[in-house]
């Protein structure tokens, strides 16, 4: 009894010591980013990475907001702040609702070949988007969207069917079949099924969606570089010219601070909604 | 109120075919049960009349007109559901309208109806709630409300009643049938359940393997089974089915239980199975036959008995409280009016 005890509590130990471990091997770079992005250049070259900030600042974080040249303008990375908002608006709610209407199309109304076209759409899931790049670039300019806001507004959404529709397809699958009997003996058409019954009842599949989404047109950078114009640069195409641009001393504290600003939405998305995620993801997997 | 025609009707899933050329009149007005073990088509016979299965040929009438090939809304019909189906984030109020709603109905005429069908159901004080916070019998009452509504001509169930527990599935069995009375509305009502099929039936309808083997009143399924599987599939203890041959003159039968038949019910040297209840098996001091009792089980109010004839194995009902242990040996008696006889090789029914 008393071994049985004392193994378990080495047992639970190692668990600790190992995500403890795990922990900090994911947490020192943003420790380090951290304590940098308030250190003055003086002090960063003291080569103390990880020692905490004598005298804190906000000067960088407020240079890399509003002040850091990225090429010929000097405007920090505020303007791609707001370029990535106004891209990821649109792709994050337009993909989201094409992927639901998709699964509940596919798994509640069945259509003759339905399985057919999911299975081509999900073939297309596993072609790298690089091979596709070229491509689009010439449907787009056929289009004349290339190279401007519905143009990459277009390129996220085709890129997101695939997961939103499997996301969707899976989840509605699992509802109970009678419920659409019962819409449909109510004299429910389509969109009224949809948009009265099953959207309401979306809302754990809709939270994990929009997490999946944001932080992938968040994070994206290829795609925005290649089909949003000069006008419309997401924060992460800003960011990489903020670092790339170097005129004399290379601003460390600067840098830091502008990667932090620049991946600080997804992050918070997962810290506020990680409860969701969760919960998402076990409704989508266990029913 | 409307009666339903289906004229050979059958059904295929790809090339599976589950209903063949079925025929089957629901007279107006009647509580008819669709019967039969998982599997023989009794869903999908009731789906195809609500119009939530296509048809791969043959045709139904709702009503006199033909529903063939019409959307399940325009059929005049309401559906209540196993898994009662109630729309999770929807009120009982707005569960009820939804259709109603969908239709157009004014306001007014809405509130009335979901009044009537509420107070009719003891629902009123449940109105306000989501399907979430109601017990499985109120939400089965939801379903049923949100059929009535519709004031349709027929009501069909596809088991409603089996996701309940014993004593619940037993008070809305009471309670659908004075609903019938009440409304005295056209029903069709499937279940594997052969007590709520004999409770419940103006009319049965048992099927097996897509094809119906018997129509009746639940007294002539019961009494004079068309064939050994409806026999067999209806009564608590089951049937009690004896092989025998028909005797050289016709009358007599040779096996465990030799009787005298009245005359013309068989040929000379058939191969019969006799069928009796347990319930024609009396125990009595002076009966013709003598066997070993194998088990007691008291019900309460009244015993099975099952015994051994030999190696022919059967079961009695004894309705008083004499003491019968296993190993005892009883004489028991039978009344040859009361038994069936089947033809062994077809297993129908012989007159």
């Amino acid at each position: 009894m008393a071994q049985r005890k004392a193994s378990a509590l080495w047992a639970r130990i190692g668990i600790y010591a190992f995500l403890l471990f795990a922990a900090a091997f994911f947490l020192l770079p943003l420790y380090v980013m951290l304590t940098t992005s308030f250190k003055s250049m003086e002090e960063i070259r003291l080569g103390q990475i990880f020692a905490l900030p004598s005298a804190p600042s906000f000067d960088a974080w407020r240079a890399a907001w509003s002040e850091a040249c990225t090429g010929v303008s000097c405007e920090g990375v505020r303007g791609g702040f707001w370029n990535s908002v106004a891209i990821a608006v649109p792709s994050v709610v337009l993909p989201i609702l094409l992927g639901a209407v998709n699964g509940y199309a596919l798994s509640w109304w069945k259509p003759k070949g339905g399985e057919w076209l999911f299975g081509i759409l999900m073939l297309g899931a596993f072609i790298p988007i690089q091979v596709m790049i070229y491509p689009l670039v010439k449907l787009e300019a056929a289009l004349g969207i290339y190279s401007s806001l519905p143009g990459i507004v277009f390129v996220h959404l085709v890129f997101a069917m695939p997961i939103m529709t499997l996301l969707f397809r899976n989840y509605y699958a699992g509802l109970p079949g009678e419920l659409f009997k019962a819409a449909r003996v109510d004299g429910g058409g389509f969109w009224r099924i949809f948009v009265q019954l099953v959207l309401p009842m979306s809302t754990p599949m809709l939270i994990v969606a929009a997490i999946m989404q944001i932080t992938g047109v968040w994070n994206d950078y290829i795609l925005g570089l290649t089909f949003a114009g000069r006008e419309n640069q997401p924060m992460t195409v800003q960011l990489n010219n903020v670092i790339n641009t170097t005129t004399g001393e290379r601003l460390y504290n600067l840098n830091m601070a502008a990667t932090i600003l620049t991946s600080a939405v997804p992050l918070l998305v997962y810290l506020i909604s990680g409860r969701w995620f969760v919960r998402g993801i076990a409704a989508g997997a266990v029913k | 109120m409307s009666g339903v025609n289906i004229q050979g009707l059958s059904i295929k899933f790809g090339a599976n075919e589950v209903i063949k050329g079925l025929d089957l009149q629901v007279v107006e007005g009647e509580f008819l049960v669709l019967l039969g073990p998982s599997g023989c088509g009794k869903s999908t016979l009731l789906h195809s009349i609500a119009g939530l299965i296509d048809v791969s040929g043959g045709r139904i009438e709702i009503g006199g007109q033909d529903m063939t090939d019409a959307e399940p809304s325009e059929r005049g019909i309401g559906m209540v559901f196993q898994s009662y189906a109630l729309y999770p984030t929807m009120t009982v109020e707005k569960n009820m309208s939804f259709g109603l709603r969908v239709a157009g109905t004014p306001k007014a005429e809405i509130a009335r109806r979901v009044d009537k069908a509420a107070q009719m159901l003891q629902l009123t004080p449940l109105l306000n709630r989501k399907p979430a916070q109601l017990s499985g019998g109120q939400r089965q009452r939801v379903a049923i409300g949100r059929a009535l509504v519709r004031e349709a001509g027929v009501f069909l169930f596809d088991e409603p009643l089996s996701n309940l527990d014993a004593k619940l599935r037993a008070e809305l069995r009471r309670e659908l049938k004075l609903l019938h009375h009440t409304l005295g509305s056209t029903m069709i009502y499937v279940t594997h359940d052969q007590v709520e099929a004999m409770t419940l039936a103006s009319r049965i309808v048992v099927m097996k393997g897509g094809v119906i083997q018997q129509i009746g009143t639940p007294a002539e399924v019961y009494e004079r089974p068309a064939n050994l599987f409806v026999a067999g599939f209806l009564g608590a203890p089951a049937i009690n089915l004896v092989p025998a041959r028909v005797g050289a003159d016709g009358q007599t039968l040779e096996g465990a239980l030799p009787l005298r038949l009245a005359a013309g019910r068989a040929t000379a040297g058939q191969a019969v199975v006799l069928g009796v209840r347990p319930e024609h098996l009396r125990l009595q001091a002076d009966g013709r036959w003598q066997a070993t009792v194998e088990l007691v089980e008291p019900m309460g109010n009244h015993q099975v008995v099952w015994m051994k004839l030999g190696s022919q194995g059967l079961s009695a009902l004894v309705h008083d409280g004499r003491r019968i242990a296993a190993g005892d040996v009883v004489a028991f008696d039978l009344d040859e009016s009361a038994v069936s006889l089947f033809d062994a090789a077809s297993e129908q029914r012989l007159a």
